[in-house]
Formats: structure tokens, C-alpha cells, sequence
């Protein structure tokens, strides 16, 4: 009958799809969009460093200028001392989450009365838009009427410093509010670090007598550090790329204070519309986070070893 | 895998995309139009408008949907956040895209969308319907004209004011203390040192009183557009007639200009406002915090609004910027032109145009000043109807005789982020002298000149 000839022919062209060929079909929309979406742009924005290019000017086509934008931002003065600034704001936001992030999953290691619920609260901040955080952290360090002056001591309206005002502590300002933001995403890595840590191995120390620093510096450390440090990788990274906090709360300014170098970078790619260089300026950044990245990651994978 | 198989992922990946990807939004129209008298021009039956998020662009709505009742074509005036509004057109402007139809923007934007050929060029369009002979000069040729055409049509006029507590300037107590100290009437100030003198009078801080706040914001433009209303008045400028700049503004005027802004910054304006703009202004008005503030006049219905400020909604009067120690007298220029985008089909150009020339009547600019739109309509600005609408408007149309606008060359970015970024360091931050924040200028804008070839 046509019918019995025609059914195996149809069972047959499906089965003739192997386990690799279903595969590539399932993967290949994946790769197709990652290289439409990331991958081109990455090598296209590439060429565009080494180019003389504004991308509001679409009848003008890249000229090509090799290594001239690199060369102009690099010798830039302005350009290194933004990378200072964003340096020194990385390595004292990063430090500081660390230490804050782990001092509370120290905190909140042993299960107390209410630990859930304060685990929750502290968590909040990294919940909400940096945004929102910006324009609510402005009213705070408001010097008329702001509580942060009161808190640290200033119970006169008006008699503390202006935070976002003065130069000297505009920076501080920001740093403060990225701690804040920030040192519970630490945390919370810190703490399932420290939750998986056997219990017999404390108990094996108190039958050594071995002191709580001790404790600490050979079993608590030791154990944390692999996702410690993936935390302040994760950080060091963002914080490299902070923008949004920066233009809630200062606008960069006043002057150049706060212009981290990723609030320049917008300025050159979204205000002056400097394609090429801002391409450039990208790719410098680039190079450094993936430079530091990698210590981070070598450090990680030799903690691992010793671990092993 | 076989090359059927492989086809067929192909295909099927494409599809996703395709699936994925959006349509060209205004060239095919979604809905059809209300019902109208005549068939639209061009089968065209709905047209997108960008401009910012704030009121008059609801009032531009308002109209829009009159047109609608009277046309058949639909108008949509979509709303894009401030902050992001200029990103928002430059994007589609580096796509040449066709998401809107028309879009209301910024007077600096004019010289860079007329020489890189976003905008369509209306000159012989306006020129024909006599639309240019229907609106000031001043507004034509700052919200209109680059190179001598026209590339959009004034829409919203706009510029830097001044609003005051007239509860605390009719004082009798107040006015007797101030000339007991001063020597002369406390009144509007008559020029930019008597405005000085009242920001310093009304300043008490154990009261949380403060006499005065201006722009200190860093982002896009608005401590350029608050400072330069002082270095105009006081007899400086950015550029002379040849684009040069030094010697223009670096002067010593210009920085005597600069030190009354900073001192009116650090002394008579309430703490915290580091980085203000328009919104921070009316807040600190509103909270009876300060005795006079500078804004756009766009944003002065918030103030006579007894929903926005219940307490002094009734005690606000308005000036217009007070001229400078030498009596010149400019005011910074706000406000938008109207322009169609360049990338869109000739029949939707057309449809675009009608509307504008629809718009630009006498009774839709009337109905616009009524609505709170700023006009640009002589006739409308210039009858007693609008100067008694509101009590801002005779201040407005009084601004309008001397608006002054910064840079409109297509490099006005470039030289923004300097002015931005070298007055917030002097203003704000204290760093350096007026004179040496003006010569940083001077100097990086005459390399930015240079290098686009304005000069030699």
C-alpha cells in the first residue's frame, strides 16, 4: 500500500539527523547572534580605533590614521590622570567591599534569631537601580538637610561639608555609596564559601588548641579565598566600568573630581561623537581590565593548587 | 553534517532572525487614521514626532490631536527623557533612521544635522508659505537658520529667566532693612550687581534662607548656559564675527563676570546644590529655600501651580535677566525648531511639511501660547492676550528681544565639554583663577576651531 511505503521513507529522513547535527542546529542561532551582536562589533570597533571616524557623520567613511588616537591618548595628561582617579577609586572600593563584605558574612555566618531577615536587608542594595541609588544618596549627603552630616556628627543643618560639592571629597562621596552598594554581593559569595567549610576541621583545631587567629588564618582564609577572590574580580571589573553612580551624583564634577575614565569614555563617544578615539579609549581599557583580570586569575588558580 | 541539514539550520536561524528583527516604524503605518474630510496627501496617515519629556511636548499632543480631528492624519509625539534625548536623535541620525518624522531639537543641534544632512532643508518651503515672516527674527534666526537656510521652524522659544519671592521683596520690614543697607529701593534688580546685592541680602542660613540659585550642573549644558548670561552681560562673548576667541572671551570682564558667578555659588545659594539644573531650581524655589532662582522660562508653570508649589504658588513674580554693569543684556536661548527628517520618503516629507505649516497659523499658535506652549508668533507674542495669560509671559516676551545662543557649529560638542568641564573647575570646585579658567578656554577652543578649519 502507498501509505506503508511512505511512512518508514519519513521515519527515516528524521532519523537521519545525528546527536552532532541536532546539536550544531540548536547551537548555530546562538553563535549566528554572538557574532551579529558581539563579535563583529568587537573587531569593527577595533578598526575604528585605528581610524579617523565620527559615527554621526555617516557620509564621511573611516579614514584611516593607524595608530595616531592611541598615540594622541596616550600622551594626553588629562587621559592618566582619570586613569589615576579610576585606579584609585578601583583599588579603594574593591578593598573596601572586601573587607566589609567578609566582616558581615563572618557576621552572619552562625544562624541567629533574625539572621534571615537581616541577611535579606542588607541585600536590598544591590537590588536597586544605581539610578535610583544616585538620586537617593544625593538627598542624603544634602549638607541643609541630608541625614549622612548628622550621622557623623554634624547635628547643625548647613554646619557639615558639602560631600558632592567639594572636590576633596566628592570621590569619598561615590566610594561610600559603591561600598555600600556593593559589600553584600561580597558577602553573600563570602558566606556560601564559608557555609561549606567541614565542620570537623574546627573541630580538629580546637583539639590541637589552636587559637581563633589561627583558625582563621589556616582553615576560615584559606577555604573563603577562591570565592573571595572571584568576588573581587567580579568587582574590580565593574567597579573599572562604574558610569551610572558618577553621573547620579556628580555629573564627574565638580570640575574634573569624579570624571572616572568610563564617564570620559561617554563623553567622548556620546557627546563630542569622537568615534575613532573613543574606539581607541575603549580598547585601552580594555587591555588593562583584561591585564588585571588575569592576576586576579592567576592567583586564583594557584590558591586553587595549593587547595589541591 | 550533510548540506540539507546544514541549510536548514541556516534557514532556520535566519528565520529567527527575521523573526527578531524590527520593522522600519513610520514607513509602513500601523493603524488606520481617524475619519477624515479628505484623503491624507500621499496615503500618509500617521505621523511620529520626537522631542523631550516635559510639558510643552504634551501641549504639542493636545495640537496633535486637533490635526487629527481636522486632517485625518495621526500625530504622535513621542517623549524621550532629557538626559538621554540628545543620544536618542544622534543614534538615529548615525542609522539614518526613519523613526520619526519630525523631531524638536535643541538650537545646537542645527549646525551639525544641516551640514551632515539629517535635517531636510526647508528654506524654499518656509520661504514660499511665508512661514519665516511669522516669527521674530531672533527666534528664525537662532532656532531656524544655519548657513543662511532654514532647517526647522521655531517651535518652543525658550531662554533663561529669573523668578523671585515677592512676598519677601514687598516686605515692608524687608525693604526698609534693605535700603538701610544698600542705599537704593529693593525691587527687581536692574542689572546683574544689584542682583548681587539682593542674593547677599536675603541670604540667612539660620533661617535656611538662601538668596539665590543658578546652574552648577556638569552634564551637557547647564553651567555653560547659567554662566554665560554673566559673561555676555558683562560685555564678553565666546567668538567675534571671525571665530576667534582669544582676546574675546578670556578678558578681564569675562572673568570679572566669572567671580560674581562663583561668589554668588559659594555664598548666597543654599548648600548642596553642586550639581543643579533645572529641576534642583524649582525644588529649592518650591521648598522656600531661596529668594530668587534662574531657570528656563519652560519650567516656571511648575511654580504658579498650586498643585507642584502649594506655599508661594501665589507670591511668584518673574524678570528677565538684568544687563550687566556695562548695560548689555543678553539671555541665554532655550527652545527648539522643528525640523523633518532627511532619510524619510518624499510623501511622508510632505506630509511632515503640512504639518508644520498647519502648526505655524495664527490660530494653532494661538491655541499653543494658550496651552502653555512658548510661541514664537509675532502677532501672539506681542498682543495682550499672552502678556496677561500668565505671569511669566510679559517677562518672556521681553526675554525674546535679546536671547544670545552658545556655539551652533557642528563642533558644538567639542567645545561643551571644555566650557562644562573648565567652568564646573572654577565654579564649583575652586580650582585656579576666572582669568586661567577662560584662558584654558580660550585655548582649547581655538584648537578645536583650527582643527575644523574655522580658522587658520
Amino acid at each position: 500500500m502507498q501509505l506503508t511505503r511512505t511512512q518508514p521513507a519519513h521515519v527515516h529522513s528524521r532519523r537521519s539527523l545525528t546527536d552532532v547535527q541536532i546539536q550544531v542546529l540548536f547551537i548555530a542561532p546562538t553563535i549566528i547572534l554572538l557574532v551579529l551582536w558581539n563579535i563583529f562589533p568587537l573587531f569593527y570597533s577595533l578598526y575604528l580605533s585605528f581610524t579617523e571616524f565620527s559615527v554621526i557623520k555617516p557620509d564621511v567613511p573611516p579614514a584611516w590614521v593607524g595608530l595616531q588616537n592611541y598615540n594622541k591618548l596616550l600622551s594626553d595628561p588629562r587621559i592618566w590622570q582619570y586613569f589615576t582617579l579610576t585606579g584609585r577609586y578601583v583599588v579603594t572600593t574593591v578593598a573596601l567591599q572586601a573587607i566589609v563584605g567578609f566582616g558581615l558574612a563572618l557576621f552572619l555566618r552562625e544562624r541567629f534569631k533574625g539572621s534571615g531577615l537581616i541577611t535579606t536587608l542588607i541585600l536590598i542594595p544591590i537590588m536597586m537601580s544605581p539610578v535610583v541609588i544616585g538620586l537617593f544618596w544625593k538627598l542624603i549627603y544634602n549638607p541643609a538637610f541630608g541625614i549622612f552630616n548628622y550621622l557623623i556628627g554634624y547635628s547643625v543643618p548647613n554646619s557639615g561639608p558639602d560631600w558632592l560639592g567639594e572636590a576633596s571629597r566628592a570621590l569619598w562621596a561615590i566610594i561610600i555609596v559603591d561600598v555600600w552598594m556593593w559589600s553584600p554581593f561580597v558577602m553573600l559569595l563570602c558566606l556560601s564559601g564559608l557555609k561549606a567549610i567541614p565542620d570537623y576541621l574546627y573541630e580538629a583545631a580546637a583539639i590541637d588548641r589552636a587559637s581563633p587567629w589561627f583558625q582563621f588564618w589556616r582553615i576560615t582564609l584559606p577555604q573563603v579565598a577562591p570565592l573571595l577572590l572571584i568576588a573581587i574580580l567580579f568587582r574590580t571589573i565593574e567597579a573599572f566600568k562604574t558610569f551610572d553612580l558618577v553621573m547620579g551624583l556628580t555629573g564627574g564634577g565638580p570640575g574634573d573630581a569624579t570624571e572616572l575614565i568610563a564617564v570620559h569614555l561617554y563623553r567622548a563617544a556620546f557627546t563630542r561623537f569622537t568615534t575613532g578615539e573613543s574606539s581607541a579609549l575603549a580598547y585601552i581599557i580594555l587591555v588593562i581590565v583584561i591585564a588585571v583580570s588575569n592576576l586576579y586569575v592567576r592567583s586564583l588558580n594557584r590558591i586553587r593548587g595549593e587547595n589541591h | 553534517m550533510t548540506t540539507k541539514s546544514g541549510l536548514l539550520a541556516l534557514g532556520l536561524t535566519a528565520a529567527l532572525i527575521a523573526g527578531c528583527a524590527a520593522p522600519a516604524a513610520p514607513s509602513a503605518p500601523a493603524a488606520p487614521a481617524a475619519p477624515a474630510e479628505q484623503a491624507p496627501a500621499g496615503g500618509v496617515t500617521e505621523l511620529t514626532i520626537w522631542w523631550a519629556e516635559w510639558d510643552p511636548a504634551n501641549y504639542l499632543q493636545e495640537l496633535a490631536n486637533d490635526y487629527q480631528k481636522e486632517k485625518g492624519i495621526k500625530v504622535n509625539v513621542v517623549q524621550e527623557p532629557w538626559g538621554t534625548y540628545y543620544n536618542k536623535v544622534t543614534a538615529e541620525w548615525a542609522a539614518k533612521g526613519t523613526g520619526y518624522d519630525m523631531v524638536v531639537g535643541d538650537s545646537q543641534w542645527l549646525g551639525q544635522a544641516a551640514t551632515q544632512g539629517h535635517y531636510l532643508d526647508l528654506t524654499d518651503f518656509m520661504k514660499e508659505k511665508g512661514l519665516d515672516k511669522t516669527v521674530t527674527p531672533a527666534t528664525l534666526l537662532y532656532y531656524g537658520t544655519y548657513n543662511g537656510k532654514y532647517w526647522a521652524f521655531p517651535t518652543e522659544g525658550d531662554a533663561l529667566g529669573w523668578a523671585y519671592r515677592k512676598d519677601l521683596f514687598e516686605d515692608p520690614a524687608e525693604k526698609e532693612a534693605f535700603k538701610a543697607k544698600y542705599g537704593y529701593d529693593l525691587d527687581v534688580p536692574k542689572d546683574l550687581l544689584q542682583l548681587r546685592d539682593i542674593a547677599e541680602f536675603f541670604t540667612r542660613p539660620e533661617k535656611n534662607l538662601y538668596g539665590i540659585a543658578v546652574y552648577t550642573q556638569k552634564d551637557y549644558d547647564a553651567i555653560t548656559m547659567g554662566a554665560q548670561n554673566f559673561i555676555f552681560n558683562f560685555g564678553a562673548d565666546w567668538k567675534n564675527d571671525k571665530f576667534e576667541v582669544e582676546g574675546v572671551l578670556n578678558t578681564e570682564n569675562a572673568a570679572k563676570a566669572l567671580e560674581l558667578y562663583r561668589e554668588l555659588y559659594t555664598k548666597f545659594m543654599p548648600p548642596g546644590l553642586s550639581n543643579a539644573f533645572f529641576q534642583e531650581m524649582n525644588d529649592a524655589f518650591i521648598s522656600g529655600q531661596v529668594a530668587m532662582i534662574t531657570n528656563y522660562f519652560a519650567f516656571f508653570p511648575a511654580l504658579v501651580n498650586p498643585q507642584t508649589n502649594p506655599n508661594y504658588h501665589d507670591k511668584v513674580g518673574f524678570f528677565s535677566t538684568p544687563p550687566g554693569p556695562g548695560g548689555a543684556q543678553y539671555a541665554s536661548l532655550g527652545g527648539q525648531g522643528i525640523s523633518v527628517n532627511a532619510y524619510i520618503s518624499p510623501e511622508r516629507q510632505q506630509a511632515a511639511k503640512d504639518f508644520i505649516e498647519w502648526f505655524a497659523s495664527k490660530p494653532v499658535q494661538e491655541k499653543w501660547a494658550a496651552l502653555g506652549g512658548y510661541t514664537c508668533n509675532i502677532e501672539v507674542l506681542n498682543s495682550d492676550t499672552f502678556k496677561q495669560a500668565t505671569p511669566y509671559n510679559p517677562a518672556f516676551a521681553e526675554t525674546m528681544n535679546f536671547v544670545k545662543d552658545f556655539w551652533n557649529i557642528p563642533e558644538f560638542g567639542d567645545l561643551l565639554v571644555v566650557s562644562q568641564r573648565e567652568l564646573s573647575k572654577y565654579i564649583v570646585e575652586g580650582q585656579g583663577t576666572a582669568k586661567e579658567a577662560l584662558d584654558n578656554i580660550a585655548r582649547e577652543h581655538t584648537e578645536i576651531l583650527k582643527k575644523a578649519g574655522y580658522l587658520k
